[in-house]
């Protein structure tokens, strides 16, 4: 050591970070922590030739999404000569891994992220901003569908750009229709509650499946249902879960178990996102609602694609004061660059080619999800009977989550608030004033956290 | 050599040399890495943590987290503070995380002498029993616990198939993992992963427990459950404390069992204290608040422990 060592400010630049996290968990005793970047350390590797891209989950197995995936990596390699080298991550790790990645600085050099989360993560600084430069460097922001680029973050430049697109649709069983006389699918909530008692015959089957111990799920439902109810999630940057709106909707959802009674009170335990889609797929459940990339899971079930069909998420009729006829919210995935990659222009040929028409044709036929390239979306393979709902609710009939910086703690607290009405819905009957209180709670933590 | 024999107060070089490598000071030397480690491993970190809790670190400072404004008691200040939603939620994890450790300390304590008592007696097939006790001990926690959490589904759980379907004890199927029963269910589990670890440390007390007490006291006429009071429980006495402390540590800080049985949210009923902090600090990236939750929780665990060890140290000099 020399006499003076580093400074407490170099030391706490250094180590900080990762003792950070390293801290807050050794005092709780717990071990959410996880370590990050692998071996690729700062991303890129010396050569320079070498990206590190970790993916999400798309696909039903992780298996999956590494073989469709390196097909499509294999293809880049051939066209830069630059490899890349995949990491798969689970939904329920890829928030932690990301987190832990920008404290410590070690992260891959391409990264996938759900795009709700990209405010969040732009205020940290840590992605590269998709500037003039760098837009110009992956084809321009113009090749996107404007929908899907303004989810890529608060303001921009942003964060990131979209990469696969998905919205919400009606999914139902058309033999079970069929066989209850009914002949098409319900377009208003009432008629959807009226179609659903008609298809329940407990305790075997039900008229509608959902997964009520999602939170990311419930936090999806709580925007689309409080935005066509006139409420909304924050006024501002100021937290408004509570508005009547939102009540209304998170009522209405709720309801469905316990007023209602078209919804099997065991799928308040639902939190896995592969269970109500499988009640479904065994014919449990009459009708679901969900993201169109349920539908290669719905095969990998067992379930034919000739055997369901697809429509609009209903929306009430008449539509309350300031109710907005939305049907789902500008779901998807982006796709990022980690801002200390080592390899920026590799990097960034990586995204161009990730974003262009041929890969996004392949890789969103395979994971079942919508392109974001304006090109790839007029392809023929995107407008089946079954994905055309989906490409117009999408382009259409969606709004993105609130752009807000605690985008991320808004999900948890409506999501998990919304979990514990599910809760008491299954097990007794849950009144206004309980939805109400539990949204002003979660607002009330929200607000006093002061979050980001 | 001789010229410095000759300096008053001087010392020979060799003799220092020998001062130094005494061999009383062998033992410390020795500790050297221990400590080292120990001062990497645990204190640092939880010095670094003190140091968060009066920070401002939110998701805007994760990447440079030593730019977070120092915000003085302020954490603490949220936290603490009872009418306010995270106050009055980090209150009902903390009463909710006592009652859970009451329990599940306890209820192993109890079980695990029970046991002991059991196979420490003679009898065919003792051997099987022993390890059949241990069983639920070895399993890799994440197994266990996803196994109970299989167990516990409304619908296809088995064990409200046993109780609906085979025993008819329950008309209705209660759900177990969420709503007020969720509290009972991470007893019930934490309580099945803990008490073989009770049933071996005291099995170990019981077998140095020399049998002739027990003979001279059935001499003078003293019943079984007199010999329990009177021989064993003073004799498992200084290990049943150990045990008491360790699990009470342990389950008290208990993060593994909520997290695998309820994932990050768990229900209003079974919202333990660790998995709470968790929450605030990596899922609402609020890691100043997380640490200062962290830091109370810390404050409160050395207190009970100083405490119980100073009463435990009281009653041993009473008892001799």
């Amino acid at each position: 050591m020399n006499g003076r060592g580093i400074s407490r400010k170099e030391f706490l630049k250094a180590g900080g970070g990762a003792l950070a996290g390293a801290s807050v968990v050794g005092l709780a005793g717990c071990g959410g922590g996880q370590s990050s970047g692998g071996s690729s350390g700062g991303g890129g590797g010396k050569a320079g030739k070498t990206l590190t891209y970790w993916a999400s989950n798309q696909a039903p197995t992780l298996q999956d999404d590494r073989r469709i995936l390196s097909k499509a990596i294999s293809d880049f390699r051939k066209k830069t000569g630059i490899k890349v080298k995949l990491q798969v991550i689970g939904w329920p790790d890829l928030f932690n891994r990301i987190t832990t990645a920008i404290s410590s600085g070690q992260g891959p050099d391409v990264l996938n992220i759900g795009n709700t989360w990209s405010p969040t993560f732009q205020q940290t600084g840590a992605f590269l901003p998709f500037d003039q430069g760098a837009l110009g460097a992956i084809g321009g922001k113009d090749k996107f569908i404007e929908t899907a680029y303004h989810t890529s973050g608060m303001h921009e430049p942003y964060p990131s750009v979209p990469l696969y697109g998905l919205a919400y649709g009606l999914f139902y069983n058309k033999a079970m229709f069929e066989q209850a006389g009914i002949k098409s699918p319900p377009r208003t909530w009432d008629e959807f509650v009226a179609v659903a008692r008609k298809l329940t015959k407990p305790p075997k089957q039900w008229g509608f499946a959902l997964e009520g111990a999602s939170i990311t799920e419930n936090a999806h439902w709580a925007f689309i249902l409080g935005q066509q109810q006139g409420g909304s999630l924050f006024k501002g940057n100021k937290p408004t879960f509570d508005s009547p709106g939102v009540v209304r909707g998170v009522a209405q959802y709720v309801g469905f178990i316990d007023k209602d009674r078209i919804v099997a009170p065991q799928d308040a335990q639902y939190g896995t996102g592969t269970q109500s889609p499988t009640d479904f797929a065994k014919g449990k459940a009459a009708m679901l609602i969900w993201q169109n990339n349920i539908m290669t899971n719905l095969k990998s079930y067992g379930m034919k694609e000739s055997q369901y069909g697809t429509s609009y998420m209903p929306i009430p009729k008449p539509l309350p004061p300031g109710g907005k006829p939305i049907m789902s919210h500008t779901a998807g995935i982006n796709i990022s660059i980690f801002k200390n990659t080592q390899n920026r222009k590799g990097a960034l040929q990586f995204v161009r080619f990730m974003t262009d028409r041929k890969t996004q044709v392949y890789l969103n036929q395979q994971f079942g999800s919508l392109p974001v390239n304006k090109e790839a979306a007029s392809d023929p393979a995107f407008h089946t009977e079954n994905l055309r709902v989906f490409q117009d609710v999408y382009a259409n009939h969606s709004a993105p989550m609130p752009l807000v910086p605690d985008e991320g703690q808004m999900e948890t607290l409506v999501g998990g608030a919304v979990k514990t009405l599910f809760g008491k819905a299954a097990t007794g009957r849950v009144g206004t004033s309980d939805v109400k209180s539990q949204l002003a709670a979660a607002s009330q933590k929200m607000a006093a956290g002061g979050g980001a | 050599m001789s010229e410095r024999k000759s300096e008053p107060g001087a010392r020979p070089a060799v003799g220092r040399r020998r001062r130094w490598l005494r061999p009383q000071m062998f033992p410390y030397l020795l500790l050297v890495p221990a400590v080292v480690f120990e001062l990497l491993i645990h204190i640092v970190p939880m010095v670094f943590g003190v140091v968060i809790s009066f920070l401002k670190l939110t998701a805007l400072y994760i990447r440079n987290w030593s730019q977070a404004p120092f915000v003085g008691f302020e954490n603490f200040r949220i936290g603490l503070n009872t009418h306010g939603a995270i106050g009055s939620a980090l209150v009902h994890s903390f009463l909710i995380t006592l009652a859970y450790t009451v329990l599940v300390v306890a209820g192993s304590w109890g079980f695990g002498v029970a046991a002991a008592l059991l196979v420490n007696s003679e009898f065919r097939g003792r051997g099987w029993f022993r390890t059949l006790f241990l069983i639920p001990y070895t399993l890799p926690i994440y197994v266990a616990v996803i196994a109970w959490e299989f167990m516990l589904q409304q619908n296809t759980g088995s064990i409200n198939t046993l109780l609906v379907d085979d025993l008819h004890i329950l008309k209705n199927p209660p759900f177990w993992l969420i709503g007020g029963k969720a509290f009972w269910s991470l007893v019930m589990t934490a309580l099945w992963r803990s008490w073989p670890f009770a049933f071996l440390l005291v099995l170990a007390a019981l077998q140095n427990i020399p049998q002739d007490l027990y003979e001279a006291a059935a001499v003078d006429g003293a019943s079984r459950w007199r010999q329990f009071r009177s021989i064993t429980l003073p004799q498992i006495r200084p290990v049943s404390t150990v045990v008491v402390l360790v699990l009470f540590l342990w389950t008290f800080n208990d993060f593994n069992t909520p997290y695998i049985l309820f994932g990050q949210s768990p229900p209003s009923a079974a919202d333990l204290l660790s998995l709470h902090i968790y929450v605030n600090s990596f899922v609402d990236l609020n890691f100043g608040l997380g640490a200062a939750m962290s830091t109370l929780l810390l404050i409160f665990l050395f207190i009970v422990s100083v405490v119980y060890v100073r009463l435990l140290r009281v009653g041993s000099e009473e008892n001799a």
